[in-house]
């Protein structure tokens, strides 16, 4: 039940726990149980809506800033890890395979002065910070699964079938 | 001037329907529940193979019974999902179900050669049959056995003429299922009086409950089964118009002279995206037979809430609730709830006189179409019963 339950929050978080237990034929008493013990869990660990801010006026500037660190002795990747994740502007920081970067580092923030600020004055400053190749986003098409422009039309005809 | 038209098809009744369509299609705000093909984008893998083979100049014919790949391809996918052994030179790839539905009526009727069919029912069956100059006898499947077919009922159908049966499950209009058990009791009956299957199994992909069954996988009952299947439903591919049709050697060979004179081959960009399909697509089914099956338990929950009976359908992506108990023939009810919310279901008389009493509900939709259809069938009986 949990996997269909994250399988429908995954793609509407705002649904109703009872409209969720109608589409899988369960009680409501227990999906709300459901959730609740994976929130505890931090299975789930947040909900937000998916925004294109390109239509609003409020401007926000987005980089991926790939970045290579020296592992520290006892903590490898984790503590360095963490420390940059703590960073307001940073919305999601990976470790990547491949051998040319260790960190995979999302910003938003809300002008080019402003990354360039965070990346000179507070990730480039952190110990063992080796390098850093900062590349600004110039137009979101699709995010969290979902394409930002899609005007869904239903262009099926009437037919008897 | 003489009358140049067919005799046979001046006796098929035209679209019944169409009209209440047109009004459906006048109104600006309408919440349809009444298309019965799937709501889903067909997966970009498969749309990709088919660009990609018109920009590779793939723009030529295929051979005439669909490309070796492709029905190789249709071979493996049956085999490993429903048990079904046919080789690739016993497969027809046709321009959709439909048309496969048609070349194995005509390739197996004969003048006045009886053909079962079982309503409610998808409409095309009983027009094939009397082009095809068969006779259309009609078994009416009842509500109360779920609407699938017992051997009582194939038994009291069965005269000296009967030739053919045609099965439609899962069913369309009233999304009923035949499990293993059903179809054994009805195989039985087949061999003995020695009659044909023609079965449509487009919805097979769609079932809630258990697997797809076959009838063709039953013990004796390949060499007298013909299978229609496709890739619109399971796809959601309506618009490639891509089907095929499997049956005995003996009457694939036959069968390919029809396709071959009149369609030539399927369409050459669908039937590589074809291939794409059946190769890469289980997931893209998975997903999407989870949706509609939460639309499934959406609506069901909703119908109880909202007293409105309805059988639990175990497959294809309709509804068919009971509307009897409102005193308004199908029709009636669905322009009533047409014209005063606005939202469009299918009279059950669309798909045979024993569809009366209920209307057909399309839940291939999005579930804030279901949602504002709901709310305003709600408003519709609170006000009106």
């Amino acid at each position: 039940m949990k996997s269909k339950i994250l399988r429908i929050l995954e793609k509407n978080a705002r649904i109703t726990t009872e409209e969720i237990a109608k589409m899988i034929g369960e009680e409501e008493t227990s999906v709300v149980a459901a959730i609740t013990e994976m929130e505890a869990d931090k299975v789930i660990c947040g909900y937000g809506a998916i925004i294109n801010w390109d239509k609003v006026t409020d401007e926000k500037v987005n980089a991926i800033i790939e970045v290579k660190v020296v592992p520290q002795r006892g903590s490898g990747f984790d503590r360095i890890a963490n420390r940059i994740a703590k960073f307001d502007e940073v919305s999601a920081v990976y470790l990547m395979s491949g051998g040319n970067y260790d960190f995979f580092v999302e910003i938003q923030s809300k002008s080019m002065k402003e990354v360039s600020a965070f990346v000179f004055n507070k990730l480039s400053a952190l110990d063992s910070i080796q390098s850093t190749a900062t590349h600004f986003v110039l137009k979101k098409y699709k995010d969290n699964a979902i394409i930002l422009d899609d005007e869904k039309v239903d262009r099926r005809e009437m037919l008897e079938i | 001037m003489r009358d140049f038209l067919n005799e046979k098809l001046k006796t098929i009744k035209p679209s019944g329907i169409r009209k209440f369509f047109d009004i459906a299609n006048k109104i600006p705000d309408c919440v349809s529940l009444g298309v019965g093909e799937p709501d889903f984008d067909t997966p970009w893998h498969i749309t990709e193979e088919g660009i990609y083979s018109l920009e590779k100049g793939y723009t030529f014919y295929t051979s005439n019974t669909g490309m070796p790949e492709l029905r190789e391809e249709i071979s493996k996918w049956n085999k490993r999902k429903y048990d079904l052994d046919y080789s690739k030179d016993d497969i027809i790839v046709t321009c959709g179900g439909s048309e496969a539905i048609d070349i194995a009526l005509r390739a197996t009727t004969n003048p006045g050669d009886e053909v079962i069919i079982l309503q409610p029912c998808y409409v095309c069956y009983e027009p094939d049959v009397i082009l095809a100059g068969g006779v259309a006898k009609i078994i009416n499947l009842q509500e109360k056995n779920q609407f699938r077919l017992t051997a009582e009922e194939l038994e009291a159908a069965i005269t000296p003429k009967t030739k053919t049966l045609i099965m439609n499950f899962p069913n369309n209009p009233t999304g009923g299922v035949m499990e293993r058990e059903d179809l054994e009791k009805i195989a039985e009956v087949i061999i003995k009086h020695d009659l044909l299957v023609i079965s449509d199994e487009i919805y097979s992909e769609l079932t809630y409950s258990n697997k797809h069954v076959s009838i063709g996988s039953l013990p004796g009952m390949k060499e007298r089964t013909i299978i229609v299947n496709g890739f619109s439903k399971a796809y959601s591919m309506t618009g490639w118009r891509l089907g095929y049709v499997m049956g005995p050697s003996v009457i694939m060979s036959q069968m390919k002279k029809i396709h071959q004179f009149v369609i030539m081959c399927a369409t050459t960009p669908s039937q590589y995206a074809g291939i794409e399909a059946l190769k890469n697509g289980d997931e893209d089914i998975q997903n999407m037979r989870e949706e509609y099956d939460q639309r499934r338990h959406y609506l069901l929950a909703e119908f109880e809430r909202l007293g409105l009976p309805c059988f639990e359908p175990k497959g294809a992506f309709y509804l068919f609730p009971n509307i009897s108990k409102f005193g308004m023939t199908s029709e009636e009810f669905a322009t009533d709830l047409l014209q005063k919310e606005h939202v469009v279901v299918v009279p059950g008389t669309a798909f045979g006189d024993c569809g009366e009493g209920f209307v057909r509900i399309s839940y291939a939709y999005s579930l804030d179409s279901l949602k504002e259809a709901i709310r305003r069938i709600e408003k519709y009986l609170k006000e009106n019963f």
